[in-house]
């Protein structure tokens, strides 16, 4: 009969309009500014520095080698590198930027920047409400806007935080075995003048062509594992195959290079440290 | 007590005349009612405006707006002070005075009609006898402001807009005519305050409002109908159809000509609800015998909000009418109901008392309802397009 579909309509609309009122499930509407949903593990938008203990500026682990500034598709990313060196996480003194700007309007969120990075150094953060109202300067962060702690980095991406952690801490035990290596090489080669032999700089001689004997290497590696734990808060243990290996010889960067090899377009030679311009 | 606060504003009236001369109290007697009706109605347009967003937001299972103070209540005053903020915009080309005129008209011809509705017990302006006559002049002079405004602003969606408008306002309007002619058949008169006198008995404690009859049932639904198309209220708001008209008729105004055509619509539609309600619903009267010592302007008010609430719920409800099955509606549904209306509204009247005529009437309206709905609406088939090029 002529009607009976609007008298359907009407009590359709009537269920929902009293619905809202009663249930939660029908009101999906979260109030932005005062409530808000949790942001998925994977969502990223601009790039931060990470920086570990305290003090921002002295904790920055990035080393300013410019990989990300020649990556960046649209070249958003300044780098002014220091004059003098600072110790790196690894306890090796590093240049560090002494300028890092990025330009969040230029910005495209592509993700480059962190995947080329050899020190896990540039992150991708998830923080959202950046409008401001200076259309040139507000939009332009520099290294100190830019720096976030790796507890920060492990409340925004948790699990990929601790694999970084683990990473580090693998890397940073295997450069402290190879010294101890090294060190125990050179005292034993050079037996008559002790003083040589001095363990403690731990400065990884990545040109030394030290051949890590087995032994020794899997010796150190015991040793090592203790401080490595200690690093790594989230990571339960090591990764397994640190020991007797042959990439024990390795240092970070050349690892990070050969995972990487597709990535770096600019040659491997140039993921090594400081590239030379 | 109860009879004091029903006429707590005749009373406050006559008070304050009472400290003017003789010969001004006529005039500025008139003058404050008018000051009350004009400033009322658009107060209540400001409710109904947020009372629809948040209804219709309820119904899609929204919030609606909920920024502007508590609950969102004071929306309306920032929408308000928005379009008094705003840039008025004339067209190069359109016709300045008509594009001026056009809403101007709208507001003071829908107002007008508020002259002759009776708001409570002795509440009305003037107690015209040719009342619903007035109205009805007052309620189709709505279609001259609509189709200046489309007119002048020289825009083909405005033209568009209005000339849907016009064509819709005018076949409805010959739909709410006839469905009210009806009510003055059985009172014999034109006046509104009569109309509703005729309502004003009970028995066991029921009212006799006209709805409660079988043409008088079939006479307010075809009024529903035709009213919401008369206001250009969903779903007969093609003359303003966002989705292929930009905004219809107003597309070329902007700020407070704007809030004009805004205002003028809704009060349009209080005053379609409360002729409604005087004609069907017994104006003011209580619906029972015992409500009674409720003050009768709370219960005509109370059935304008209802009304509202039935148009909102509408508006969340039906989809948009297509122009063919507008026109279809109005000639072929709308004005036969109304006509054949009309004749049972004169056999009821020329039957008697007794049980039959509600069984005759009745059974004539139904029939007729059913089988209309059935061939007049039947979906049509259409056979492939054909094109005669011009040569």
């Amino acid at each position: 009969m002529l009607g009976d579909g609007i008298l359907k309509g009407l009590a359709e609309t009537a269920k929902n309009f009293a619905g809202s009122f009663v249930s939660k499930e029908r009101m999906t509407t979260v109030e932005y500014p005062e409530e808000r949903l949790p942001l998925p593990e994977a969502a990223r938008n601009f790039p931060f520095l990470v920086y570990d203990g305290d003090d921002w500026e002295k904790g920055l682990r990035c080393v300013a080698c410019q990989i990300c500034e020649k990556e960046c598709p649209p070249k958003c990313i300044y780098i002014e590198k220091s004059k003098d060196k600072k110790p790196d996480y690894v306890g090796k003194p590093q240049i560090y930027p002494a300028k890092f700007d990025i330009d969040i309007s230029v910005c495209m969120s592509c993700q480059i920047c962190v995947e080329v990075c050899p020190f896990e150094a540039i992150k991708m953060n998830t923080e959202f409400e950046l409008a401001t109202d200076d259309r040139f300067g507000g939009l332009l962060l520099d290294r100190k806007e830019l720096a976030r702690s790796n507890e920060y980095y492990h409340q925004i991406h948790p699990t990929e935080a601790s694999e970084v952690d683990a990473r580090l801490a693998e890397e940073k035990a295997k450069v402290e075995a190879k010294a101890k290596a090294a060190a125990e090489a050179a005292a034993a080669k050079a037996a008559a003048p002790p003083a040589a032999a001095a363990p403690a700089t731990p400065i990884a001689k990545p040109a030394a062509p030290v051949e890590a004997r087995p032994a020794t290497a899997a010796k150190a590696a015991e040793v090592a594992k203790a401080p490595a734990a200690a690093t790594a808060p989230v990571a339960p243990k090591p990764v397994p195959g640190t020991g007797s290996d042959g990439a024990a010889s390795m240092t970070p960067e050349d690892k990070k290079a050969a995972e990487t090899p597709a990535k770096t377009n600019e040659g491997e030679p140039k993921a090594q440290g400081e590239p030379k311009e | 007590m109860t009879e004091r606060l029903d006429q707590i504003f005749v009373v406050l009236k006559h008070w304050l005349l009472g400290y003017l001369p003789e010969s001004w109290q006529t005039p500025v007697g008139v003058v404050i009612s008018v000051v009350c009706i004009i400033g009322l109605y658009p107060a209540l347009f400001a409710i109904t405006t947020v009372l629809e967003r948040k209804g219709v937001g309820r119904m899609q299972n929204r919030l609606g707006p909920n920024r502007v103070g508590p609950y969102g209540i004071l929306q309306p005053m920032a929408d308000g002070i928005k379009s008094l903020t705003k840039e008025d915009i004339v067209p190069t080309s359109a016709d300045a005075v008509v594009h001026f005129l056009a809403p101007v008209i709208l507001v003071v011809t829908v107002f007008m009609g508020f002259a002759v509705l009776p708001m409570g017990r002795n509440m009305v302006l003037v107690d015209m006898d040719a009342g619903l006559l007035f109205y009805f002049a007052m309620g189709a002079s709505t279609e001259l402001s609509v189709f200046m405004a489309g007119w002048s602003s020289r825009n083909k969606y405005s033209l568009l807009g209005a000339m849907r408008a016009v064509a819709q306002m005018i076949s409805y309007e010959v739909a709410l005519l006839l469905s009210s002619v009806v009510i003055v058949m059985m009172t014999g008169s034109l006046s509104l305050v009569k109309i509703v006198e005729a309502q004003n008995h009970y028995s066991y404690g029921f009212p006799h409002w006209f709805i409660f009859t079988p043409w008088g049932l079939a006479a307010f639904i075809m009024y529903a109908i035709a009213g919401t198309a008369e206001t250009n209220r969903s779903p007969f708001d093609l003359p303003e159809g966002e989705s292929e008209l930009v905004a219809g008729y107003h597309t070329e105004y902007s700020g407070f000509k704007f809030a004009l055509f805004f205002l003028g619509e809704y009060v349009a539609m209080f005053s379609i609800s409360g002729l409604g309600s005087t004609l069907f619903l017994g104006g003011w009267m209580a619906p029972f015998s015992g409500l009674q010592f409720i003050p009768s302007w709370i219960w005509f008010f109370g059935k304008l909000f209802v009304s509202m609430c039935v148009f909102i719920w509408l508006r969340g409800t039906l989809p948009r009418l297509r122009q063919d099955q507008l026109m279809n509606f109005a000639w072929k549904f709308v004005l036969p109901m109304c006509l054949l209306n009309l004749f049972v509204a004169g056999l009821w009247r020329f039957m008697g008392e007794g049980w039959l005529r509600w069984l005759v009437c009745s059974a004539i309206l139904i029939l007729a309802y059913v089988s209309l709905g059935r061939e007049g609406m039947r979906r049509q088939k259409f056979g492939p397009r054909s094109y005669r090029y011009a040569e």
